[in-house]
């Protein structure tokens, strides 16, 4: 019990993963994704918005807000009493105006990358594999893409 | 009630993702660069279990607890699959988060990452502006 304070391994941590796919559907009948919530946050700030995301399904996507409520509470818990010390998340030169610019800017791209391409690494990587849609294979390869080709960039560049 | 359970399952989520520190921007910069093999063995294993459990659950023909037929249904293919996943690997690169641990980031204090959630926002709302104009 003592090692819950400590990172979590990937061998309890993926299968932990993995299993709320299954757990979610047969428990909720929803499939597990989260990209979705910005568009339901985004309506739910501009009511407005509401008839631009018309293919936005509002009462089958409204169980999202809550999960992502209960993510943001996770986060909060495991910091506050499942860790002995705090842990960095994010590099410290994000806490500067250029670092919330660049944090801005990522965050676009994650919004509308994510619902152009119709899911995330939860909707695609996690449940599209484990349920063998094809179509997600080509999302996980393509995110993968994405990220190599920037992080090698920079790389280059620097 | 019923989102009372979405809650709580959230939590657990938000547990496992902070506590395995997939939430991290080091560990996405880590995985990026191949330097450990920490977020390829979880998404690894997620994906392994995840898809046993779904082919027992198929095989089983297990219903819901709401008493429903299971709802798998698949994503349509189209060019916003290629496209837009390379948009948001480059913004997953910069941000060290996909969306569930954007969430994760701001409950576990890395109150940055808020604005990521406000970026993340207006992206969708940007998607859904431009999306007669884009290729699908």
């Amino acid at each position: 019990m003592e090692n819950i304070f400590e990172i979590w391994n990937w061998y309890i941590a993926g299968p932990i993963i993995g299993l709320f796919v299954p757990i979610l559907l047969v428990a909720t009948n929803k499939l597990l994704g989260i990209s979705s919530s910005f568009t339901h946050i985004c309506t739910l700030l501009l009511p407005a918005t509401k008839k631009m995301f018309s293919d936005h399904n509002w009462e089958s996507n409204s169980w999202k807000l809550y999960f992502v409520l209960g993510i943001t509470i996770g986060g909060f818990l495991s910091s506050e009493f499942l860790s002995k010390t705090s842990i960095a998340f994010l590099p410290a030169e994000y806490y500067s105006p250029l670092g919330f610019v660049k944090l801005f800017l990522g965050g676009i791209l994650v919004g509308f990358g994510t619902r152009y391409a119709n899911g995330c690494t939860s909707g695609h990587s996690i449940t599209g594999l484990a349920t063998l849609q094809f179509s997600s294979l080509k999302a996980t390869i393509s995110f993968f893409i994405g990220g190599l080709l920037f992080t090698y960039t920079m790389l280059f560049i620097n | 009630m019923k989102n009372v359970a979405f809650v709580i399952f959230g939590v657990l989520f938000g547990i496992v993702l902070t506590k395995s520190e997939v939430i991290s921007w080091f560990r996405i910069q880590s995985m990026f660069l191949f330097e450990e093999a920490h977020m390829y063995l979880i998404i690894g294993a997620a994906v392994l279990v995840g898809m046993i459990t779904i082919a027992v659950v198929k095989k089983l023909k297990l219903k819901s607890f709401t008493n429903q037929e299971l709802n798998i249904e698949g994503k349509e293919d189209n060019k916003g699959i290629i496209i837009g996943g390379i948009i948001f690997g480059i913004g997953w690169a910069i941000t060290g988060a996909c969306p569930g641990p954007i969430f994760a980031q701001i409950g576990a204090g890395e109150y940055a990452a808020i604005s990521t959630l406000a970026g993340a926002i207006a992206g969708a709302f940007l998607y859904a502006w431009l999306k007669p104009k884009l290729p699908h």
